[in-house]
C-alpha cells in the first residue's frame, strides 16, 4: 500500500478504537466525532449549519426542529431533575433559533427494577415544565431494558417551534464588530449535578439553572428581530465550547473579558477546589447573544427586565483578527486563549 | 471570594509588575517547580505582562508529568483485573501507557474510579469486601500524608482489601539534579508553596546556599507569582541566594508537623524514576516494610512490567526546564491533549498543556494585534 493511501470511505478511523466517555463531553472528541463521521455519513447543508436547531422551510412557515438525550446521573439534583431537564432543554434548543416552541415528543428507556414513585415524580415535572414553557407533549415511546443495560431512565425529547417571519439566527450569522451579551451566572447546573454525584458538601447548596428560555427570547426579538445574529444556551461543554462553536462556524474573532462573567461565589468555590474551569462546565437555563453593535444597549436593557435575565452583561465583542478564536482577556490583564477542552473536565490532584 | 480575589486584583498587580520592571537592569531565567505555578502563569497571561528580560521556564512539579511510564503500564494492568476496583486522581485518567489510558481501560470494562481523596478508597474496600481496592498513590510531597493516612488506616481497621500502588517523589532531589545539569539556565527558583506547607523550608536552605541561588517560596494565584518572580529578581540584582516565604499565609519554617510524622510512618525516602528524566536517587517515597502487605506492585506481582518512553517526545528536556514545550517537534501535531506522546501534554498541570490549551495561538494573535 501506497504511503500517501488516503481513505475515500466516509467512516474514517479514529484514534479511539472504542467510545470512550469523552466522546459524550461537548468538547474536541465529541466535534470529531460529529465532523469525521455524521457530518459525512449524513451529509446535507441543513446539517452542515451545525446549530443547535434544524429550520425547515415547510410551505410559507419556518419550523424549527430538535432532538436531545437526557442521561444524567442523579436523576434529581438540587434545582431540578432530569424531567424539567429534557423538558427545558430541548425548549432551549428551540428558542434559541428565535422560534416559539410548540410541541414536544418524548421516549422513556427504562432499566429493570427502576422505582415507579420516581418515574411518577420524574413525569409530573416534565407536565409542570412543559405547561410553564406553553408546549405540549403530543407524541412518545415507552421502552424497557434488562437491569444494568441503562442506568435507571434515559430521556429523548424532540422539539417543534414556529420561527417568526424576519428572524434569521444561526452561529454562522455572527458578524465582526458584534456585541456579546451573556443572560446570567455560568456553571450552575454543572456544579450542582457534580456536587451532588459526588456527595461533595459545600457551604450553600449550589442549584442547577434549569430553565426555559423562550420568554427571554421573545422579549429580545421585540422591536430587534434582526438585530440578533446568533443565540446559543451553553450547555456541555459550558460558555467556552459555545464561544469557540460560534468562532469556528462564523470564521470569526471572539473577545471576551474574564472580569465580566458571573460566577456565584459558591460555584466559584466549588470550582477551584476542583480545579475545574467554570467557563466549561453546563449550564442549563442561560444563553450568549452575539447582536448589532447599535441596538446592544437597548436589547440589554430589556434582557435584564425579565426573570430569566436580570444578570445579563455584555462580556466582549465578535472582531475579524485571530478569526476562529477566543481570547479572553484574565483577572489581571493578561490574556489567554480560551479552547474547545478536548474531553471531560477531570479535577486536578493538588 | 475572600483569601482569592484579592490576589487577583488587576491593580495590584500592575504594581508589582511596574516594580519589577524599575528593578530589572538585565536578563534573569527562573524556574517554577510547580505544575500549579506554571498552570497559573499561562492561564493568566502572566508571561505577557512581565518584561522580556525575564525568563520563566517550567519545572518538574507536576505529579501526572513525572509519574513514569512503566507505573503507568502497571496501573493499566493491575486495573484490567476483573477482581479489582482501581482509584485515581481525575487527571491520572488520560495519561497514556504503552496502550491507552485509564478511560480505555474503563470503556473496555475495568472498574476505575475517580476519587478525591484516598481515604474514600477506605470506603469503597468496605462496601466491597470481595473486591481488591487499589489507589493509584503519585504525587509530590503534598499527597503524601493523606496517601500515608489512608494505609494507617487501612492497616489499624485490619482491612485487608486495600492497597496502594506507589509512586510518589519529592522536590529537593530535582532541583538539585536540574543545577547539576551541565545544560542549566536557571538563576532562581520560584519554589513550590503546597510542598512547603507540609514539608516547611529548611531543606532548601543547604541548595540555596550550596549552589548560590535564591529559592523563593511562592503561592499560585497571580499575584503571588508576580511577588515571587519580584522577590527572586530583587535577589538576583543584589548578588544574595537566599530562601524567602513569599506564601506565609500557608507556609511555615517548620510545615505541618503531624502530616510530616505521618509520611515518615508509612512512608520511607527511595531512588524513583522520573518520566523523561530517569532515576533520580533517594528521590521519592515508597513503604516502609511495615506496611509492606499493602504495597500494590507486590501484590499483583507488576514489578516485572518495564517500558520505554516514545523516542520523539522531549518532556524529559522540557521537565528540567532546558526547552520549552513549543521547541519539540511534535507540538501540537503529533503530540496534543487528545493524543498525548508525553505527560507534560497530559495534565492541565503540565507545561506542554498548559501552552497548548491557552499559549498556542498567541502568536496569530499578537500578529493580528
Amino acid at each position: 500500500m501506497p504511503q500517501n493511501f488516503a481513505l475515500s470511505c466516509p467512516l474514517p478511523l479514529t484514534q479511539h478504537k472504542t467510545i470512550v466517555m469523552g466522546h459524550g463531553s461537548g468538547g474536541r472528541l465529541t466535534a470529531q466525532l460529529i465532523s469525521d463521521l455524521f457530518l459525512p455519513a449524513f451529509n446535507n447543508t441543513i446539517l452542515n449549519k451545525l446549530d443547535d436547531q434544524a429550520v425547515l422551510d415547510v410551505g410559507s412557515a419556518r419550523i424549527a426542529f430538535t432532538t436531545d438525550s437526557f442521561v444524567v446521573t442523579p436523576l434529581f439534583f438540587p434545582g431540578g431533575n432530569i424531567g424539567e431537564l429534557a423538558v427545558n432543554g430541548t425548549v432551549n434548543d428551540l428558542a434559541m433559533s428565535g422560534a416559539r416552541p410548540l410541541w414536544l415528543s418524548c421516549a422513556f428507556i427504562m432499566e429493570e427494577g427502576f422505582a415507579i414513585d420516581e418515574l411518577s415524580q420524574v413525569v409530573s415535572s416534565m407536565a409542570e415544565a412543559a405547561k410553564a414553557a406553553g408546549v405540549s407533549i403530543v407524541t412518545g415511546d415507552t421502552k424497557v431494558v434488562n437491569r444494568r443495560s441503562a442506568d435507571k431512565l434515559f430521556i429523548t425529547t424532540t422539539g417543534i417551534g414556529l420561527v417568526p417571519e424576519g428572524v434569521a439566527i444561526s452561529a454562522s450569522n455572527a458578524k465582526p464588530g458584534d456585541v456579546i451579551i451573556l443572560s446570567g451566572t455560568i456553571a450552575d447546573h454543572g456544579m450542582a449535578v457534580l456536587s451532588k454525584r459526588e456527595g461533595l458538601e459545600f457551604e450553600g447548596e449550589i442549584r442547577s439553572d434549569t430553565q426555559p428560555l423562550h420568554t427571554l427570547v421573545e422579549a429580545m426579538l421585540t422591536g430587534n428581530p434582526g438585530a440578533i445574529h446568533t443565540l446559543r444556551d451553553p450547555t456541555r461543554g459550558g460558555l467556552g465550547a459555545s464561544l469557540c462553536e460560534i468562532a469556528g462556524t462564523a470564521n470569526i474573532g471572539v473577545e471576551i473579558d474574564a472580569r465580566f462573567i458571573p460566577v456565584r461565589s459558591e460555584v466559584k468555590g466549588a470550582c477551584e477546589l476542583l480545579g475545574i474551569d467554570p467557563i466549561f462546565v453546563a449550564n442549563e437555563g442561560k444563553l450568549v447573544a452575539f447582536v448589532e453593535a447599535g441596538s446592544a444597549d437597548r436589547i440589554l436593557e430589556t434582557m435584564k427586565a425579565t426573570p430569566q435575565g436580570r444578570d445579563a452583561i455584555i462580556i466582549g465583542q465578535a472582531t475579524d483578527n485571530h478569526a476562529g478564536l477566543v481570547a479572553m482577556k484574565t483577572e489581571i490583564g493578561g490574556t489567554r486563549i480560551v479552547d474547545l477542552p478536548f474531553n471531560e473536565q477531570l479535577p486536578r490532584i493538588c | 471570594m475572600k483569601y482569592l480575589d484579592e490576589y487577583r486584583d488587576h491593580a495590584v498587580a500592575q504594581k508589582i509588575v511596574a516594580e519589577i520592571r524599575k528593578v530589572i537592569t538585565r536578563p534573569w531565567t527562573l524556574m517554577e517547580v510547580c505544575g500549579g505555578q506554571t498552570h497559573s502563569i499561562v492561564k493568566y497571561g502572566l508571561d505577557y505582562l512581565l518584561p522580556p528580560e525575564v525568563e520563566l521556564v517550567h519545572g518538574p512539579g507536576c505529579p501526572v508529568c513525572v509519574t513514569p511510564l512503566e507505573m503507568i503500564d502497571r496501573a493499566h494492568s493491575i486495573a484490567r483485573r476483573p477482581d479489582v476496583i482501581f482509584c485515581s486522581f481525575g487527571d491520572m485518567l488520560r495519561v497514556p501507557g504503552s496502550d491507552g489510558d485509564l478511560f480505555q481501560v474503563r470503556a473496555m470494562g475495568g472498574n476505575v474510579k475517580t476519587v478525591y481523596s484516598p481515604m474514600e478508597c477506605l470506603k469503597i474496600a468496605k462496601q466491597n469486601p470481595d473486591k481488591q481496592v487499589v489507589f493509584f498513590a503519585i504525587g509530590f510531597e503534598t499527597t503524601a500524608p493523606a496517601n500515608a493516612m489512608s494505609i494507617f488506616q487501612a492497616k489499624a481497621q485490619g482491612l485487608r482489601n486495600f492497597s496502594l500502588l506507589v509512586s510518589h517523589v519529592i522536590v529537593p532531589p530535582a532541583i538539585s539534579g536540574i543545577l547539576d545539569s551541565p545544560d542549566n539556565r536557571v538563576q532562581g527558583f520560584l519554589g513550590p508553596g503546597h510542598v512547603c506547607a507540609i514539608m516547611g523550608w529548611r531543606e532548601y536552605e543547604p541548595l540555596a546556599a550550596a549552589y548560590h541561588v535564591p529559592i523563593v517560596i511562592t503561592g499560585f494565584e497571580p499575584v503571588d507569582l508576580l511577588e515571587g518572580i519580584l522577590l527572586t529578581i530583587r535577589q538576583l540584582e543584589q548578588g544574595r541566594a537566599e530562601v524567602e516565604n513569599q506564601y506565609a499565609r500557608c507556609v511555615s519554617i517548620e510545615g505541618n508537623l503531624a502530616a510530616r510524622k505521618m509520611v515518615e510512618q508509612v512512608f520511607e525516602v527511595g531512588d524513583r524514576s522520573w518520566r523523561g528524566i530517569g532515576v533520580i536517587p533517594m528521590s521519592g517515597y515508597k513503604l516502609t516494610e511495615a506496611y509492606s502487605d499493602y504495597d500494590a506492585e507486590r501484590i499483583f506481582e507488576v514489578a516485572n512490567i518495564r517500558t520505554r518512553e516514545p523516542e520523539i517526545c522531549i518532556s524529559g528536556q522540557v521537565l528540567q526546564g532546558l526547552k520549552k514545550p513549543n521547541q519539540c517537534p511534535a507540538f501540537g501535531n503529533q503530540c496534543t491533549p487528545q493524543t498525548p506522546l508525553g505527560a507534560t501534554m497530559v495534565s492541565a498541570e503540565g507545561a506542554c498543556a498548559a501552552y497548548y490549551n491557552y499559549g498556542r495561538h498567541m502568536v496569530t494573535i499578537e500578529a493580528n494585534t
